[in-house]
Order: C-alpha cells, then structure tokens, then sequence
C-alpha cells in the first residue's frame, strides 16, 4: 500500500520528520522544568507577529516573518513573567492570559489583511500543507539524488527546518551540563554561575524558533504536540538525561516517519483521500505515547504490575523455605499446617511450590515438605537475617520485643542484615 | 497552524464572518444604540444574549479553576471536544440523522472532553510525569485526532460538512434561538452549583487536606467543578471557538483577582467582567465589519484585563508601586530624620543630603518627593542655604526612629541563636515598619536578658 | 468548646461532654502496628500508641521522624500501609465529627480570597452540611473562636495581611470552631511570635480544662516540659512515650535524635528499590 514518489514524498517527509526532531530535542527541557506548556503557549502568540510581520512587509517575505514571530514568542515569554511577577498571578493562568490575548489579536489581524485584499491564504507559509513541498523536477531514482543539484533544489522550508534543528543540537550540545543542572535545580545553577533566568530565556528563544521554523511545514498543533510528546515518552523509557534525549529524538522520528506515511496510507486502504499529516504525526506521537506509559520495561504499568507480581512470589517463596525450617528447627516432625503458615491462599501456594520445586529448593508433597541443600542453605541465610533485625531493632532502635517481628519480616527480604550480633535473637532463639 | 488555516478557509467561503457585515462604513450611532439595547433584530439579540450569559457563566465558574490551580486543564479540555464534535458528526450521519445538529454534537464535544480530563488524570496518576506534561499531551494528542478527522470529512463526507470547522475559532453569527437557550439554561446550572456549593468549593480550593480531615468528598467536589468547566467550554464552542473558550475562563476572574480580596465579590465581580467582554464583544462585533465575535470577545476581555492589572485599586500594579514608593520615602525621610536627630537638631547642609542619599541608593530625583514628604507630615521647618531645618516633631519622630534601630540591632546581637528567621529581615527596613506593640514586645524581651533599653 | 450554646449540634455535643466519663475508659486515639510508606519507601515502622485521655501530648523528633505522617496517616489522610488506627474503640470515618485538625501554615496558599472570619467558620462548615449556607449564627460562633485566640479585632482582615503568627492563630480558631474532643496539630508553633506562642499555649490549657485531648507536633525540646503532659519520643518508630517526666530524659533523647539508626533508613530505602524493581 505504502507508496514512496521522491517528487511528491521527499521533501515533505523531511520537513515532518525535522520539526519533529528540532522541538522533541527542545521539549526534554521543557518537560524536565514542568513548563510543557509554554510550547503551547508560544506556538499560540507568535501568530500576531507573523501576521504583523506580512502587514508591514506587504508581501511574504519569509525573513521579516520569521523576524516577527521569534520577537512575538520572545513578548510571549517576557510578558508571561510579568503578569506572573508583577501582577502576582498563578504561572498556569498567567500563561493562559497571555497567549489567548495574543492568539485574539492575531485572528482579528488576518481579518484586517484580508480587508486590505492581501491574500494570505494563497500561501502555505503559514499554513503548514507539507503536500505543498512536493518537487516537481525531482529525479526519477534514488541513485540521482547523490548529487549537488539535491541540495541546490531544496525548499526554503526544509532548509530552515535543518539549520533550526541543527542549532538545537548544537545549543543542547554545548549548554548540555548547564542545561541539566539549570533544569534540575535552578538555584544551584544561578549560584555556580549559570545564570538559570539567562538559560531560561535561550531555551525559551530557542522553542520560538523551532516553533517558526516548523509553522511553514507543520503547523502548531504538531509543534506543541512534538515539545511534549517524544519527551514525555522518552521519560518513561530512560531515568537518564542524554538516553532520555536520544530516546525522544527516536520517538520524534517515528512519530514523523510513520504519522507521514499513516496520513496517506490509512485512507487509502478505504480508498478515501489522504488526512492531515500533521494530526496523524501527532496521534502517531500520543499512540507511541501511550504505548510507553503501559509497556515501558522500566515505568510501564505492566512492567511495575509485573515486578509487584514477581515479587510477591518471592517473599512468598522465602516465607514458605523459612517456615519448613522453623520447623525443623523445633522438631515438630512434618506438620500439615505449612500451608496456614504461611498464610497464603492455596491458589498461591501452589504457584510457590512449583517455583521452590523448580529451583529444587524443597522436595516432598504438601504436608511433607522437606528442604533440599540449597533450600536450607537459602532459609537459614533468610531466618538468619529476621533474627539479626529483631536484634538490631530490639537492641539499638529501642522497639519492644514483642513488636519486632513483623518488621523484622518485612526487612528479611528487602534489607542486607545488621552486620553483626549475639549468639541469640530477643526470643532466646538461635542466630544461625 | 491550523486553527488559522480553518479559519482562513472559513473567511474566504463565507466571505464575511461579522452579523451585520454589509459595508465598511462605521456603523452610526442609532445602530450602535440599537445594538447594544437589543434593539437590533432577532438574529443580533439572540448572539449579544447569549454570549454575556456565557461570558457570565464562565467568569463565575473560572473563579474556582484559578483558584484551585486548574486554569489550563481547561485549555485542555476545549481542544479535546474537536475529535468529539467529528465522531458525533460522522455517527450521526452514519445514522442518517442531520450531522450538523447542534445539540448531537456538543453530546460528542462533551464526551470526549470528559475523555480529556480522565486522561490527563490517567497520566499524572500512573506514570512519573507532572500535570503540565500531561495537559500538554492530551491537548495536542486530541486536537490532532479532530483535525485527522476533520480533514476526512471534509474531503471524504462532502454534504453538510461545512461548518465543522467554526468550532475551532468560532462563529457567534451561526446562533440561532436554539443555542440562546442552551447558553441560558447552563448559565443558570452554574450559577446555581456555583451558589449552592460556595462554600465546598472555597474550602477545597484553600485548603484540600482540611476538606479531607473534616469528611468532605474532595473527589466529588472536584468532579463537579471540572464538570462545571466542561459545561462552559461546550457552551463557548460555538460562538467563541475551542482554541478561544479558556480565555472566557481565566481573563474574567484573573481580572477581578486585583480588585478585591473577598470571595464572594470575586465570583460576582468575574461574572460581570465575563458578562461585559461578551455584551462588548458581541455587539462591536455585530457593528463592525471582519470582527470575528470570538476575537472580540476575548480582546475585550483582555483590555479589561490590562486596565485591571494596571489600575485596581487593592493589588494593582501602579497601586502598589505607588505604595512603595511612599514606603521608601517614608524610610528615606525617616532616616534623614535620624541624622538630624543625630546633630542635635542643627539644620542638615545639602551635601550631606547628597551623601546619605549616595550611601542608602537612593536616586536623587527622589529628593523633592522627601521633602514633601517630610513637609506633609509637619516635620521640615524651612529648606534654607545652611540646610534642611526641622521642627520639633521632626526631631522628636527622628529620636524615635533612632532608639527603634538600636533596639532592634541589640535583640538582633542578643538572640542571634533563636531568631534566625529574623536576621535576613534588614535592620534598616526593620526600624520602620515596628508597630508600637511590636517594641514594646522588644523592650519586654531585652529586659528580660537584662539588657538595659531606657525609657523612650 | 464550652462557650454558649446556640445550635442543636451544639447541644449534641454538650451531651458528649457530660457521658465523657463512660469514654474515658477508652483511649480517644490507638494506634495498632501501623507502618506508613511514602512511594514504597516506609517512613513509619510499626507504630504502637495508645493515647492517654483529657491530655497535651507532644509528639518529638527530629527532621524526617514522620511526625506530620503520624498524624496525617491517623486523619486518613495519607494512606498506611498497614496496622489500624481506632478513636475512641471506633473507626475513624465514625469519629469523625470527634476530631479536629490544624494543618501547617505551609500547606495553603495564604493569599487565598477569603477573611480570617471565612477561614474559622470552615471549621463549622460539616457542621452546617451540603449545600446550607453560613448562618450568622455560626459567624457568631466562629468570631468568638477568634476571640479565645486574641483575634477578633482582626475577624474581617483578608488572611495574606496577617503576620505568620496571627495565621497560625486563625487556624487554631478554625479547630476550636469544629468543637472536637481530640485535636491533632501539625507544628502550630513553627516560626510564631511570642504573643502568638504564649496565646496557644493558653487554649492548649483551655482545651485541656475542658476535658479535651490535645497531639501537638512539636519541635522545640526546651519547652516539652513546660507545656505538655505527654510525650512521644518519634524517629521512624516510637522510640518511648509516656509522662513527660518519665520518658523525656536525656537518654531517651539521644536514642530519638542520635544518627544510630542510619540502618534503619537504609533498609527503608533498599525496600523503595526492591518495590520499584531496582534491586
């Protein structure tokens, strides 16, 4: 079904598959300061500034744009400040105040240019049609596009699109240490030095940039979606920062590549016309996002439910060794009561059995269990371990005696043991 | 961008988006009469009524989102109606119902908001990210699924998919009595909610973990605030567009936040700012041609905004800059007042003037502002060659101002161990703003070590 | 609350009071083997305590000790992991109307819209139930609660223009407002002045006079003795409790504050690794 045409396909896959990389490398910043929404927010009010910026210059003139929306983004970022400080109001509301008053005033002015018989529309400068990247004198091959003419042929679009994701990566670079600390604790930066306001600022610059380079290809709802998603995914992936980058560079280029070929191919299964490849990059992202926050190995909600599962099956599995041994221990011969011991329901203890049987720990049927070597080898290092606690907790944290064995139950499977103690633990047993 | 896309595409099928949009004249000053008395012919009555009963309704309500810190999950929930609005719409047709009936498709703007809203708490529940990512994610997630479905329909679904689109910047001029009547009858549910839980709703605002401890439902009262927004926002679709409707829920009581630290005078003063910004909104839009009324409306919102944050007499900006200013010069005067206490009362020459003012950083425009204030309060006698002179009152206030230093420096020196958290406090701001039971606390506590602080 | 009686709630809880001796048999708060854990991480290890009745009790330990958990996992306010918490032998969601919380100053925004008169009547708010308006018979009440900690002049200021003190005092009034017979207190001495400590510890006797109970997180070691009856010594764990005279000695002290427990919060920290998967 997936066709490739290098005139109509190239380009705009480019162009998709940067402004997804530029503004998922930025928005691992913004998603670490809790300010994802300021992606959202400068993406909303550069719109006066790119339409100012047509009104003066009367023509579309791509650098006076350009110019008009990163100084649009900047008021955006200094205005929100100064309603937060100045005028005292809550960081989220004082973000909703600025960009909707900005986004307001943008929507009138496109009507005002329309008056003035300026038609914006004509251009997809704004609009974000990557159809309209299409290269009508591409090559027939993927062989010829080896050659210098590629380059020379390259929409302007796709041209700032690379040069912005290139000086992303170039200020992640080189600002990575500072950016870290800066996002991690925004005193401590300003007190080494690294002005975390100053940093603030570049980032913020930076997101207005990105944010004006991909409105000619994508559109904002791309570019907020982009700054939050492939870094909210990556998070949950990676407990590191520059995995964590990488992984959301991945996500973005996924995000693209598939949300560009989705747009066209899905429809036409059901031989309809194609959809917005910026909506379908952007479900892309949230299915690729949502697909983490369940199935990550690490912070999945399967992985964790897993882990929970495992080990519980442990504890339960120790609980049953040290039972047989406390048994042993005081000679009562093969009591049937291992099973209410260790107090599991009988489904459990089945599943138990079979992993002691399997690690051959224990041999025997229910009610005659017996340790094998390894068993009692692994038992008496665990009741062990319980004794030394209840000393430990008796001893040095001042519980009474009659109140340590639950802890000291739960602390045997989790906790090394107290490194030394007596012969005998508070109860007169022996500490093997 | 693609609200400015649909919206662009709107304005050249329709060719004109305002009510009365027939000319570019200013319209004179009986239709404005006209339109701002109701006076205006059905069509315009119908879009003014309506858009101050939402204004109304969604200044009341967002009291309680700013309050409770949610303001932006609103923001949310308005771009999660979209993918709603078009499955709604497909389904209908689908059914073979009209798929443009209004109130099949706010049903589906309502259900996926609500959607929305159980994602966000979803994400911020079982993973390790913070609300604002989680907005974030499902306010694009969702807009860009309405958009996927939008473009489908649009070029798939061709009859009577025209007009889908007016839900993302608005289209006040499509009301008809119908949706007046929607506006009126959720006005009145907020306004009732709003009155009969003011008190549930203001004590989990302030204080969750009290509303918790006493056995109030903080789940369930929240629930039916984010249902109230939810309300509201599918209210504002239609005529103020879902990219828009927020700022129907934040501008109004962030603006009455600077005039009063009353509640009950915020949720009523927010309710009349809502209120005005549509009337205003509206009617300008009505009046002028290529004012799309969602624009309008929250541009009137955002002027009363600035004139609030500006001018508001309680936590304005210039009310409070005024206020420390004063602050300052009273500090700047009273110091000035120490010195000549100091000389004994002998005139203070310019350059000594000068020199404090070098050495406290004040700037030296602010001399004529001293000296009025000192004149004001009946302390400078005359301002001569030889000097500042003071009266007697004067000297007195400055005797004053400087036992109060001292004393303050000595508890300082004193109980540098247990005051800590008051040695930041910098002695000279400190002297002047003691009250007179705050000294006498001070001279009780260094008697008490057996300092000696002499009478005052 | 001993002041006048206007409502009938009011009037209910005057007939507490009166069967108080058939109550104080039992304990107003027990505690049974209750461990707390915060992101699996346990911060309370099986906590033992059975609260003496008609008492002040201050609950000591250094930074980090779970006080404010002790307190808040007694509320149901943060959940525990395991163990039960009783008031007076009954569940707590029963008991509920019994108890009264002042949080710390900390946890609110004190630039809230609201009067130190509107924050003391939230105190009456279950009092007067879904939907019901206040009454100016409960602004009455609320005022004179105010007035017991030397603020009704101060009924009608907005909170932000109150000093730390006079906010701590608006949230004892609040408490005193919920006309409870146990109160737990979350740090109500943390960076207050001296009027405002000297007026706490005034209704503290108050409350106790009148046959309340009374748990006070605290931090000051100096003025244990002088203010309280009881003690418990915390540190993850109780490390003693008991009359003050009994329990708060230096020994005791140096157990609760000494660094030898580092074990102990090391275990804490490998059982978070083990529950999230990183053993």
């Amino acid at each position: 079904m997936i066709t490739f045409d290098i005139g109509a396909d190239l380009f705009p896959l480019i162009a998709c598959t940067l402004a997804a990389i530029c503004c998922g490398l930025l928005g691992n910043f913004l998603v670490l300061r809790k300010q994802s929404l300021m992606g959202d927010a400068i993406s909303h009010s550069v719109l006066p500034g790119l339409v100012l910026a047509f009104l003066v210059a009367a023509e579309i003139n791509p650098s006076v744009m350009f110019a008009g929306a990163a100084l649009a983004g900047l008021a955006t970022v200094v205005l929100i400040e100064a309603v937060k400080k100045v005028g005292n109001v809550e960081p989220g509301a004082a973000m909703g105040v600025v960009f909707s008053i900005m986004f307001a005033l943008g929507v009138l002015l496109i009507e005002q240019a329309a008056a003035r018989n300026i038609d914006l529309d004509a251009s997809c400068v704004l609009y974000g049609q990557p159809e309209s990247l299409a290269w009508f004198s591409a090559p027939p091959s993927f062989g010829d596009l080896f050659a210098w003419r590629t380059i020379g042929e390259m929409p302007r679009q796709v041209m700032t699109l690379l040069a912005m994701t290139l000086l992303s990566v170039i200020f992640i670079s080189v600002f990575f240490k500072e950016l870290r600390i800066a996002a991690f604790d925004p005193a401590l930066a300003t007190s080494l030095g690294f002005s975390a306001t100053l940093l603030h600022y570049a980032l913020m610059i930076a997101v207005a940039g990105a944010t004006v380079a991909s409105f000619e290809a994508v559109g904002s709802i791309l570019v907020i979606a982009m700054l939050v998603c492939p870094a909210a995914s990556a998070r949950l992936v990676s407990d590191r920062l520059l995995p964590q980058i990488l992984w959301s560079v991945a996500f973005a280029i996924a995000s693209g590549v598939v949300g560009y070929f989705a747009a066209i191919a899905v429809p036409a299964m059901f031989d309809r016309d194609a959809v917005s490849i910026a909506g379908s990059m952007t479900v892309v992202a949230g299915l690729l996002f949502a697909f983490t926050a369940v199935a990550s190995p690490t912070q999945g909600v399967l992985a964790r439910a897993f882990r929970q599962r495992k080990l519980a099956r442990l504890v339960a599995l120790e609980d049953l060794l040290a039972t047989i041994y406390r048994r042993d221990e005081q000679g009562v011969g093969a009591a049937p009561a291992a099973q209410a011991e260790v107090s599991l329901q009988s489904h459990r203890l089945q599943s138990v059995l079979r992993l002691a049987r399997k690690r051959s720990l224990v041999t025997g049927e229910l009610g005659s269990l017996a340790l094998t070597n390894d068993g009692r080898r692994v038992a008496e290092r665990l009741v062990r371990k319980h004794r030394l606690w209840e000393d430990y907790l008796v001893r040095k944290a001042g519980v009474a005696p009659d109140h340590v064995h639950e802890s000291a139950e739960r602390l045997e499977h989790f906790a090394p043991a107290p490194s030394d103690g007596p012969e005998k633990d508070p109860h007169g047993k022996p500490i093997p | 961008m693609i609200g400015l896309s649909a919206h662009l595409g709107s304005f050249h099928s329709h060719g004109r988006t305002s009510i009365t949009d027939v000319t570019d004249e200013l319209p004179t000053f009986a239709e404005i009469f006209e339109t701002l008395t109701f006076q205006a012919g059905f069509n315009t009555n119908m879009v003014v009524l309506g858009t101050t009963l939402l204004g109304l309704a969604a200044g009341v309500v967002g009291v309680f989102a700013l309050l409770r810190k949610r303001s932006l999950v609103a923001d949310a929930i308005s771009h999660a109606t979209l993918p709603g609005i078009c499955i709604a719409f497909l389904a209908a047709v689908v059914l073979g119902h009209e798929g443009r009936s209004i109130p099949i498709l706010l049903t589906g703007a309502t259900l996926s908001g609500i959607a929305g809203v159980l994602c966000i708490h979803a994400i911020v529940r079982c993973t390790r990210l913070h609300e604002d990512a989680a907005i974030g994610i499902v306010l694009s997630v969702f807009f860009g699924a309405g958009v996927v479905l939008l473009t489908y329909i649009q070029k798939n679904a061709s009859a009577g998919s025209a007009g889908l689109d007016h839900f993302i910047t608005g289209q006040a001029a499509t009301m008809v009595t119908q949706d007046a009547v929607v506006m009126v009858s959720i006005a009145g549910v907020c306004l009732l909610l709003v009155v009969l839980l003011f008190k549930e709703f203001s004590l989990v605002c302030f204080n969750e973990s009290f509303a918790r401890a006493t056995g109030w439902s903080v789940s369930l009262l929240d629930l039916i605030m984010m249902a109230l927004v939810i309300l509201v926002t599918v209210a504002g679709l239609q005529a103020v567009g879902l990219i828009l409707v927020v700022a129907m829920l934040i501008l109004p009581p962030v603006s009455a936040r600077f005039w009063t630290d009353r509640l009950w005078l915020l949720v009523l003063l927010s309710g009349l700012i809502g209120a005005s910004s549509g009337y205003l909104g509206s009617s300008v839009s009505a009046l002028l041609p290529r004012k799309p009324a969602g624009a309008v409306i929250v541009l009137a919102a955002g002027v009363l905004f600035v004139i609030s944050m500006l001018g508001a007499p309680a936590r304005g900006v210039l009310a409070s800059l005024v206020r420390r200013l004063s602050l300052n010069m009273r500090i700047a005067s009273e110091h000035l007042l120490e010195a000549a206490y100091e000389q004994e009362g002998r005139p203070i020459p310019g350059d000594q003037i000068r020199g404090l003012a070098r050495l406290r950083a004040w700037p030296l425009w602010t001399l004529p502002l001293m000296k009025l204030t000192l004149n004001r309060k009946g302390y400078l006698a005359s301002v001569t060659a030889e000097g500042w002179r003071l009266t007697p009152a004067g000297l007195a206030r400055g005797a004053q101002v400087s036992r109060n230093h001292r004393l303050w420096e000595q508890y300082l020196v004193s109980y540098a161990d247990i005051a800590p958290s008051h040695v930041d406090w910098s002695v000279d701001q400190v002297e002047h703003v003691l009250t007179p039971e705050l000294v006498a606390e001070l001279e009780h506590e260094l008697r008490m070590r057996g300092i000696e602080v002499g009478a005052s | 609350m001993t002041a006048t009686v206007h409502s009938k709630p009011r009037r209910r809880q005057g007939e507490v009071v009166i069967a108080r001796p058939e109550h104080s048999k039992e304990s107003p708060l027990s505690v049974h083997a209750m461990t707390v854990a915060y992101n699996k991480k346990p911060v309370l290890w099986d906590v033992d305590y059975d609260a003496p009745a008609n008492q002040l009790i201050a609950i000591v330990g250094p930074n980090g000790a779970g006080k404010s958990t002790f307190i808040k996992a007694c509320l149901g306010l943060v959940p525990s992991a395991s163990g039960q918490v009783e008031f007076w032998g009954d569940v707590y969601k029963r008991a509920r109307p019994r108890i009264g919380y002042v949080p710390q100053r900390e946890s609110v925004d004190w630039d809230f819209p609201v009067s130190a008169l509107d924050v003391v009547c939230m105190g009456r708010y279950r009092k007067i139930g879904w939907c019901r308006p206040v009454t100016r018979k409960h602004k009455r009440a609320a005022i004179e609660c105010l007035d017991r900690v030397g603020m009704a002049s101060l009924a009608k200021r907005q909170i932000s223009q109150l000093s730390g003190g006079q906010q701590q005092r608006v949230f004892l009034a609040r408490a005193l407002a919920q006309e409870s017979d146990l109160y737990f207190m979350d740090e109500p001495f943390a960076g207050v002045d001296a009027a405002t400590e000297r007026a706490i510890v005034d209704v503290l006797r108050d409350l106790r006079a009148s046959g309340k109970t009374v748990i006070v997180v605290h931090h000051d070691l100096q003025t244990v003795p002088e203010y309280f009856d009881h003690v418990i010594l915390l540190n993850m764990r109780v490390v003693a409790s008991g009359e003050v005279a009994d329990v708060f000695t230096q020994e005791n002290l140096q157990r609760t504050y000494g660094g030898r427990l580092t074990l102990l919060s090391e275990a804490s920290e490998a059982i978070a690794q083990a529950a999230s998967g990183r053993r």
